[in-house]
């Protein structure tokens, strides 16, 4: 294996549309980033935001969510369910110091194969220049003192 | 409690085994904690391997199955099988899909191993935590609901009711027969369109089995596969269908003209109080009380003074009636509208008089239709010297629909040969981007075209203008094209313009998916269960389709669906009892503290809050499996069948066997 980095992604895809997606890039030997490790949900709108926080806490560098496009979604309309929890923790996950890239949602039909391993490689390698994912650092912090110092950087940052 | 589990790592021939070490991973397997055994098998869907499960089940008592192959989408049916085959519950069984996700994807031998091990994993992980299933009874109401009466919903509704099952069919219109009704000829074979039609709908008109809803519209649908309650609004035609005859007499006499701009497509007229078309079935007239003097001014009653039956048959007092209708299954054949074509401003249709749409041609060759099937130009009586037909109008066109619309390439064949029957000395061209014949019959009649002459020319047109710039031009149209054969700019001047308008699906499609709690697609077709191999299902249980409410489609093809949906239906109603996958999601009662969140997220409606003890329940015929409910519970009272919290972290912990920090996880 080479030297670089190579992240570990969690990937919870939605059965009808991401799912397949992914089954579809696999069919037409769409080679891709074989760093995001699929797991398969009925609808992305199962998908727990303790779902999320365990993958990252277990060891995961980034979690991908994907789902059917707004409006496409087998269960009438659970993706916009889980467009708007996706907001509420990705704000969470800034909070704690997790960047952005580490946290993504995409929308991938069942015959975009290569729209979700565009996106698989994009994430790939926007995780992997962050680099490893130190949860024990950014969110628990030292002697448990939270990721407070870090998250008044990243808003100064931002206001900056 | 220690389970036993199997693991089979699938070679798949090549497919798996080229990128994958699967031995190593096979070895790998039997090392970990709690696998009784682990094999690699060249093919693990083969009956051999299938027997590999079922005797290790027997004879080694395992309590789970793991299969790593390929995706669950295409054997995990197979691989549950083999469980109950051996002995084992099928939901104790888990897939690790290394093919699709893995080998097809990656050249690299190394990171596909690893992905593997931690796929194969994630599945040990989570089938420990498996609990046995058993599907869900249902039983079938024998009636059916279709929406639509086209020729998709006729050849369903006739389908099922030769069969011997009820079937109520509803139609928005005051009759049914649908686009089909308004053709002149169908493409290949040039049969007269009400010549096959008409005698389908009459049948289904008299039909013991069919009631037959027309100038009604379904208002609301609840239940589930099996157990449907439909409301349907049937609304008021101010003719009374038991004394009416169908004489016509009232039509004859009613003193107002309309413009008909649904049947007609606006080319010709039509009285206030009327039936779409001469053969229309019911043969029962319809009042228009938008234009009906009676209903504006109080005055006239000409219908109902002329009525010759006893009872008379107008009845102005007449109201909507809600009926409600039970029923197992529902099949949606609710058509396609047609793009506006005003929306292409620079095809100058409604603005330049003689540019039409394929319609109302249609409606023009139609030897009952306003100009009694002579090709004329606006005037109604100058018949054309050249005709322009342009395809493509709003398809294959990234600024309005990206897609074929299908049935455009042969009707505009069709008409280029119309026009060669009834005008022999007028010269057509056909502006096409593609000519597009892929079936039966299609690509023969294409070359019967060119051998009568018709011009093709291959270029996207760009604008239909009447500026002319030479004098051979004046007073024409003049078509601006590219030919792309010759690499050319050309100016044609015709006489008449026909422009084919992509197929849409219907303005409300998407409240009607909405109404029937199954999906549609960006372009608002209804979304099939699988577009290859369950193209009539969709993703709700006793919802089929049917036609070209699922994508652009001929008359073939449309009738090929509805008998498609009927079949399906009516295996389901011959059983009597299904059989409904488990999962889905379950309340306790005692964790519930009554929020009511989950009752609002439920896209089925299957959750309901019970007042006096304040909790939530789900209905599980209603559940749909989609888990969003349980990912919504605060207080985790609901669990997924089959995708339960412990189960799917068991997931991410195995998926993430080799990056672990169990150390930072509490609990």
């Amino acid at each position: 294996m080479s030297e670089q980095f190579e992240p570990v992604i969690v990937g919870f895809l939605c059965n009808w549309c991401s799912y397949r997606a992914a089954d579809l890039a696999g069919t037409s030997r769409i080679h891709y980033a074989p760093n995001m490790r699929p797991i398969r949900v009925m609808c992305s709108g199962r998908v727990d935001p303790q779902f999320v926080l365990k993958a990252l806490r277990e060891g995961a560098d980034g979690v991908m969510i994907a789902g059917c496009h707004p409006g496409e979604c087998h269960y009438v309309e659970g993706n916009i369910k889980t467009l708007r929890r996706y907001h509420l923790l990705k704000n969470l996950l800034r909070q704690w110091g997790i960047e952005d890239e580490r946290f993504q949602l995409v929308w991938a039909s069942a015959s975009e194969g290569i729209v979700l391993a565009e996106a698989v490689n994009r994430m790939t390698e926007q995780v992997r220049a962050l680099g490893p994912l130190d949860w024990k650092d950014t969110v628990i912090g030292i002697n448990g003192r939270g990721s407070f110092s870090k998250v008044e950087t990243a808003s100064l940052v931002e206001e900056g | 409690m220690s389970e036993k589990v199997g693991v089979y790592i699938c070679h798949c021939g090549s497919n798996i085994a080229k990128t994958v070490r699967v031995e190593e991973v096979s070895k790998w397997a039997g090392e970990q904690d709690q696998v009784a055994v682990a094999r690699d098998y060249k093919f693990m869907c083969s009956s051999l391997g299938q027997e590999l499960i079922e005797d290790d089940i027997k004879e080694k008592g395992l309590t789970r199955v793991v299969v790593a192959s390929c995706s669950p989408h295409m054997h995990e049916k197979t691989f549950r099988a083999a469980c109950v085959k051996g002995g084992l519950n099928p939901f104790l069984f888990e897939m690790a899909n290394i093919r699709e996700h893995d080998s097809w994807t990656t050249d690299d031998t190394e990171a596909a191993t690893q992905k593997a091990k931690a796929l194969v994993m994630a599945a040990i992980d989570r089938v420990i935590h498996h609990s046995p299933l058993e599907p869900i009874p249902v039983d079938i109401n024998s009636n059916t609901l279709v929406v639509g009466g086209g020729i998709a919903g006729i050849s369903a509704a006739l389908e099922l009711a030769d069969a011997g099952y009820h079937v109520y069919l509803v139609e928005r219109e005051p009759s049914i027969g649908g686009h089909m009704a308004q053709l002149d000829k169908t493409f290949p074979t040039l049969d007269c369109s009400a010549c096959i039609l008409t005698p389908k709908m009459v049948d289904v008109g008299q039909h013991p089995n069919i009631t037959l809803l027309t100038w009604s519209e379904v208002e609301k649908v609840d239940g589930y596969l099996g157990n449907f309650t439909v409301n349907v609004r049937k609304k008021a035609r101010y003719v009374d269908e038991r004394y009416c005859t169908g004489c016509g007499i009232c039509i004859e006499k009613c003193p107002f003209k309309v413009v008909d701009n649904v049947f007609e497509a606006g080319l010709g007229v039509r009285k206030v109080i009327y039936r779409p078309f001469p053969q229309a079935v019911p043969k029962y007239p319809v009042i228009d009380v938008e234009n009906c003097v009676y209903f504006k001014r109080g005055k006239c009653k000409a219908c109902q003074i002329f009525c010759p039956t006893e009872p008379n048959s107008i009845d102005f007092e007449q109201q909507d009636e809600i009926l409600q209708i039970q029923v197992g299954n529902i099949i949606l054949a609710t058509g396609f509208d047609l793009f506006d074509v005003s929306q292409i401003p620079q095809y100058g249709y409604g603005r330049l008089a003689n540019v039409f749409t394929s319609l109302e041609f249609e409606r023009m060759v139609n030897a009952s239709g306003p100009t009694e099937g002579k090709v004329v130009l606006r005037d109604m009586q100058t018949p054309p010297k050249s005709v322009a037909i342009v395809h493509c109008v709003g398809s294959r066109d990234k600024n309005y629909h990206e897609y074929c619309s299908n049935v455009c390439c042969m009707y505009s064949l069709k008409f280029a040969h119309l026009i060669h029957e009834r005008l022999p000395e007028t010269e057509v061209f056909n502006c096409y981007i593609d000519i597009r014949t892929p079936s039966k019959g299609y690509e023969e009649f294409y070359h019967r075209l060119m051998d009568e002459g018709t011009h093709f020319i291959r270029g996207k047109v760009a604008d239909v203008t009447d500026a002319a710039r030479t004098t051979e031009e004046e007073g024409k149209l003049i078509v601006q094209v590219e030919d792309t054969l010759i690499n050319k700019q050309r100016r044609i001047p015709v006489d008449m313009v026909i422009l084919s308008p992509a197929i849409e699906a219907r303005q409300d499609s998407r409240e009607v998916s909405q109404q029937f709690r199954m999906g549609c697609d960006f372009d608002g077709f209804f979304t099939e269960r699988h577009p290859k191999l369950d193209p009539v299902a969709t993703m709700t249980e006793g919802i089929l389709i049917a036609g070209a409410c699922q994508g652009p489609k001929d008359v073939p093809a449309s009738v090929t669906q509805g008998a498609a949906a009927a079949a399906r239906v009516g295996g389901l109603i011959s059983r009597g009892t299904v059989m409904m996958e488990p999962i889905r999601a379950s309340i306790d009662a005692d964790a519930c503290s009554g929020c009511r969140i989950c009752n609002e997220l439920c896209p089925y409606n299957a959750i309901i809050f019970h007042e006096d003890k304040k909790v939530s329940e789900v209905i599980t015929a209603l559940c749909q499996g989609c888990g969003t409910c349980v990912a919504a519970c605060p207080s985790a009272a609901i669990t997924g069948a089959h995708f339960t919290n412990d189960q799917v972290m068991s997931e991410i912990e195995g998926i993430l066997w080799d990056v672990r920090k169990p150390e930072l996880v509490p609990g």
